[in-house]
């Protein structure tokens, strides 16, 4: 299967899914503390989003209940809201959300510290956000998906945590999940070739502990080890020059999150 | 949302990567040369059937009369490939 190249008229449709992504992503990432469910967060991203142009891209996609993804801990990704998961004092909770607006989707996601937490995993939120920012910096024409994919890796296990192997990142556009898959480890110098308009959306999954993954249901995933994993994602498109960050307005510069 | 890696390969349980194929049981007819079998279909139809490199890797013996699993290709359906033998 191919990869789309998107033209410029489809970024600016995929930027405006994306900046309605943002907006829901900061408020949710500002309302969490301690004592709210995460049914309370997919709530109130409901309400962000009504009115809006388009409608949540997981809902429904492959049979998933909710807009939101909300892992807790060592839930690595697709936690499904729950009005019985309260978040706790030291807990953190990655937020993943998307939207569909006129056929074009963008994704995105963080992890949030819920009040104060361990400095170990005040690191961990660090160093993985960091690996998306450099993941992020070789979104360039040229360059390919192994160096993406190294750049991620090779900071994440230089700091002692461990990328997942079993979700990757993937190629975004008319579809949620299209061509190519980006994983979030690699060599440099391998994999498809980056090319003007490729839009890709990149979001390192990183453990604490071990790499291994145990499949909770059909949707959730965690730690086999139980440790704490984070998760941050953009909608990056490769653009003529620098890396275009859909998912977020074009006026913020400085760090992915 | 991250995409699960690889999902597309999970769904078939046979590791055979030639995934368009119809799997269907049967019954072994007679034995040919070349590994070659003539197997009966459900459906009656009768169709030339060989041995699955898999199996006979593994020295799976197949007799007359054994009941089969076999894929057949979508373009030619008169010819199959036996990937199980039952017990």
């Amino acid at each position: 299967m191919a990869i789309h190249l998107r033209s410029r008229d489809e970024l600016e449709k995929m930027h405006r899914a994306g900046l309605i992504v943002h907006e829901v992503l900061t408020a949710l990432r500002d309302a969490v503390r301690p004592g709210l469910t995460t049914m309370d967060l997919e709530k109130l991203a409901e309400e962000k989003i009504a009115g809006k142009p388009g409608k949540p891209a997981f809902k429904g996609y492959r049979g998933y209940p909710c807009s939101l993804c909300t892992s807790v801990n060592s839930e690595i990704v697709h936690g499904i809201p729950s009005a019985k998961r309260k978040l706790r004092e030291g807990d953190i909770v990655s937020i993943d959300f998307g939207m569909e607006v006129e056929g074009y989707f963008a994704d995105s996601a963080v992890t949030v510290p819920v009040g104060k937490i361990r400095p170990e995993t005040q690191k961990l939120l660090e160093v993985t956000r960091e690996s998306l920012d450099r993941a992020i910096e070789k979104m360039r024409a040229g360059n390919r998906l192994g160096d993406v994919g190294n750049a991620v890796q090779s900071w994440v296990e230089e700091n002692g945590f461990s990328v997942v192997r079993e979700f990757v990142g993937h190629g975004i556009g008319t579809k949620m999940h299209d061509e190519p898959n980006l994983p979030n480890y690699g060599d440099v110098g391998r994999g498809a070739r980056l090319q003007e308009g490729m839009v890709i959306a990149v979001e390192p999954m990183v453990n604490a502990g071990r790499p291994e993954v145990r499949m909770r249901d059909e949707w959730v995933a965690e730690t086999a080890d139980g440790s704490p994993s984070a998760h941050f994602e953009h909608t990056v498109a490769v653009t003529a020059n620098s890396p275009w960050i859909l998912t977020r307005p074009k006026d913020v510069t400085g760090p992915s999150w | 949302m991250a995409k699960q890696f690889n999902d597309e390969k999970k769904k078939g349980d046979s590791g055979n990567s030639k995934e368009d194929a119809i799997e269907v049981m049967a019954t072994v007819i007679e034995p040919l040369p070349n590994a070659m079998f003539r197997v009966e279909l459900e459906n009656k139809h009768q169709v030339l059937a060989h041995v699955s490199g898999k199996m006979r890797k593994n020295f799976i013996r197949i007799l007359a009369g054994d009941k089969v699993a076999v894929e057949l290709s979508p373009y030619d359906l008169t010819r199959g490939r036996i990937v199980y033998r039952y017990k």
